[in-house]
């Protein structure tokens, strides 16, 4: 479960011995962007020590690396693969062939390492017009995909458009790569907000992203993960309603009826199936029932 | 006699009969803005006086000059409940011959009371005052708000000089301290420097770790069982104090729960809980920002208190005794949870009780917020460099990375465990910051006790000795 993914610097120390404090699923350290060219190596020896010695139970890591266009990802990978992350985040994501590159490679340092193939996920972030174009060749490139991640502060530089809060410039992005890992079969991740200091901002915004279907939304700021866990979560209601479904299909199922209605409604496959996301979820947040 | 004005603070020194071998007092309420101090020290060694004991609630770095009065034997000894690092690391470097006291902000007007500490001359900084020693903290350009330290020095002092930068005609209405009390009054054109006494707000962290820590110690007072009507509460100045009384506050609103009264050094996070209803009333014996100052002036429920009914042991009863809850800081805290905020990890002198360790033993519930480390050194020890607040008036410490109770209070551990938070052994808590710090070797200590920190009842709870 990724419901929040949290941006940490690969150069700020204080801020990745804490990481797995603030709060979020997974924790996304940034050799990229936040990362000077000067730092670059100096970042990856302490992204490195951190996911050697600190303990991360409970909150998963993800390292986005440098792109492929760039002289670091490789010595990236090199350094990072050993601690085995959950994911790498894949920067500037334009085509399939980019991730079979870096499936390649990352392919044969399992090897070397003797890990099951796979055993480190990949995310392509798509940050342009020509990868957003491309999300579903991209999410079904490699098997090793398992999410996409929209990155929206790159992608409206490519697109010549102002970034803003309501983010009309990005609704077609949302949802074609929304369309895109749906199709593919994998998750997908909305674009951090930005305004740190806009608590209601925040929250329409990750309500927004949840109900066009993505599975969770980055951020840049502790201050955000909160309220993302929160949109992210299943609602007392939604777990209710759930329960009631699965309450009511199992009567439907001992009765030997085919169909049954609750509350006036037809309940059919699409509405169990997301009764079971629900409760699915709610266990695995120590979510239960209300008492009756 | 119509008047109690004299020209100068010399001449006020002169006919109070100060002499040398003798002990003067204040207080902090004009914290790092003070300018009384210096100006009575000055004009004491001025008139060739020395071997002077100074019994101040707090010492700020403000009044480093009388590092100099030490050197030339003016000043021998100190008594104060708080001594920041200007002065303290010379104090810890062994600078006077006779250690420094520390005392508590319940335990120094308890010791006044009772005979233990007598001041002969106590010099009151008056941020208003009338001609005859009506005084008040909160008008005038100098407004600190409430006086609470003071009291106990004019009630016991012999001789009681009240010196302001804003002299009103007879008689100042709304005064905190009254002319019984008073033999001198002195004008001056300025007491302090405002911007050194009140901050113009103060400011909940930013800091995500310091954020983390105060929404966790809002939950753990959630779960205590403590928080329902009538719930009193205190906090203090540090950002994420303030962050954990700003979370409270929206649980309690959210819970419509209206609490008794807010203690302590009042800040504008407090007046803001009690405008919202939190509380209904605030007992103030020290303002921290012009809201506190404005909120005191102006709204009968925000009630200034004297240190004796905040926290002294031997008054018949004090505000502390009917706590429930109190956030603390801590430099250090050892695996028995003793608290140390004395001293820095290098034995330095940088602080002092205040009033920790009487509201730690007044509270129901008193909670320390600390992160597990601080400048790459691990907050909890196998023992604190200084026993401050011993162990067994602390409850619970919460830090980013867990939160750790003291197994005397095991129905704490199971409402919070039953809670969901995350409870941790502390030797777990200090085990985890080590593998990230190492385990840091200690200074090695001096053999000259330079302190000796004074528990609330008198009795001696600790010493500090110099750093080589």
């Amino acid at each position: 479960m990724r419901r929040s993914m949290l941006f940490l610097p690969g150069n700020n120390p204080n801020m990745l011995i804490n990481g797995n404090c603030l709060g979020s699923d997974a924790v996304i350290f940034d050799l990229e962007d936040a990362v000077s060219p000067a730092e670059k190596d100096a970042a990856r020896i302490l992204v490195r020590n951190t996911m050697r010695y600190m303990d991360f139970r409970g909150c998963e890591i993800i390292v986005r690396i440098n792109s492929i266009d760039t002289p670091y990802w490789k010595r990236d990978l090199d350094a990072i693969l050993p601690q085995q992350p959950g994911l790498i985040l894949l920067p500037k994501t334009g085509t399939a062939k980019d991730v079979q590159e870096a499936d390649a490679y990352i392919t044969e340092l399992e090897q070397k390492l003797g890990f099951a193939p796979n055993t480190v996920g990949l995310m392509p972030l798509i940050e342009t017009a020509l990868g957003v174009e491309n999300a579903f060749a991209i999410a079904t490139a490699a098997d090793r995909v398992q999410a996409l991640f929209l990155g929206a502060e790159d992608l409206t530089a490519d697109l010549r458009c102002k970034r803003t809060k309501e983010g009309r410039e990005i609704e077609y992005a949302r949802t074609r790569l929304v369309m895109a890992a749906r199709a593919a079969g994998v998750e997908v991740y909305d674009t951090p907000f930005t305004d740190v200091n806009d608590d209601e901002g925040i929250y329409k915004d990750a309500s927004y992203a949840k109900a066009l279907g993505f599975s969770g939304k980055a951020s840049i700021s502790p201050r955000h993960v909160g309220v993302i866990n929160e949109v992210f979560s299943p609602s007392q209601a939604d777990i209710d309603y759930s329960y009631e479904v699965m309450d009511a299909i199992a009567m439907a199922k001992a009765q030997g009826k085919g169909a049954i209605a609750l509350r006036g409604k037809m309940i059919d496959a699409p509405i169990v199936a997301r009764a079971e996301q629900t409760i699915a979820m709610a266990e695995a947040l120590g979510l239960g029932r209300s008492e009756q | 006699m119509d008047t109690k004005l004299v020209k100068s603070i010399r001449e006020a020194v002169q006919l109070s009969g100060l002499k040398s071998g003798m002990t003067v007092s204040f207080h902090h309420h004009l914290r790092n803005g003070d300018f009384v101090l210096n100006m009575v020290m000055e004009e004491i060694a001025a008139l060739g006086l020395k071997d002077i004991f100074v019994n101040a609630s707090s010492l700020f770095d403000v009044h480093t000059p009388m590092l100099q009065h030490i050197e030339n034997h003016v000043v021998t000894g100190i008594s104060a409940d708080y001594i920041s690092g200007g002065l303290g690391r010379p104090i810890s470097q062994g600078i006077l011959d006779k250690p420094v006291q520390f005392r508590t902000h319940g335990g120094r007007p308890s010791d006044i009371s009772l005979g233990r500490t007598p001041i002969d001359v106590a010099f009151i900084a008056a941020p208003t005052a009338d001609p005859m020693g009506n005084c008040s903290g909160k008008y005038g350009k100098s407004a600190c708000g409430s006086l609470g330290y003071a009291f106990a020095d004019a009630m016991y002092a012999k001789k009681v000089v009240v010196i302001t930068d804003n002299l009103v005609e007879y008689p100042l209405q709304d005064f905190s301290i009254s002319e019984d009390y008073v033999d001198f009054v002195v004008q001056v054109d300025a007491i302090g420097n405002p911007k050194g006494i009140v901050s113009g707000t103060t400011q909940i962290t930013r800091d995500p770790v310091g954020l983390v820590m105060a929404d966790l110690a809002a939950k753990v007072i959630d779960a205590s069982g403590l928080l329902k009507d009538g719930f009193s509460f205190q906090t203090g100045a540090g950002g994420a104090s303030l962050a954990a009384a700003s979370f409270l506050k929206d649980i309690m609103l959210k819970k419509g729960i209206q609490g008794s009264f807010g203690l302590g050094g009042i800040t504008g996070y407090l007046v803001d809980m009690l405008h919202a209803g939190c509380f209904r009333s605030l007992l103030d014996v020290q303002c921290f920002d012009l809201k506190a100052v404005e909120s005191i002036r102006t709204d009968p429920r925000h009630q200034e208190i004297s240190a004796m009914h905040y926290a002294s042991p031997s008054s018949r009863s004090a505000a502390v005794d009917s706590l429930d809850v109190v956030i603390l800081g801590a430099t250090e805290i050892d695996t028995d949870f003793n608290v140390n905020v004395h001293t820095d990890s290098n034995g330095y002198i940088m602080g002092g009780s205040g009033g920790h360790s009487d509201t730690a033993a007044g509270a129901k519930l008193a909670m320390i917020i600390a992160p597990m480390f601080r400048a790459r050194l691990p907050i909890v020890t196998d023992r604190v460099t200084c026993i401050s607040t011993p162990g067994r008036d602390i409850d619970v410490l919460v830090t980013q990375g867990g939160i750790a109770v003291n197994p005397k209070n095991t129905e704490l551990m199971q409402r919070l465990a039953a809670a969901g938070l995350p409870v941790v052994d502390i030797r777990e808590l200090k085990e985890k910051a080590e593998r990230i710090t190492g385990k840091p070797s200690r200074l090695p200590k001096g053999d000259r006790a330079v302190a000796e920190v004074i528990y609330r009842d008198g009795t001696l709870l600790d010493t500090i000795y110099n750093v080589k």
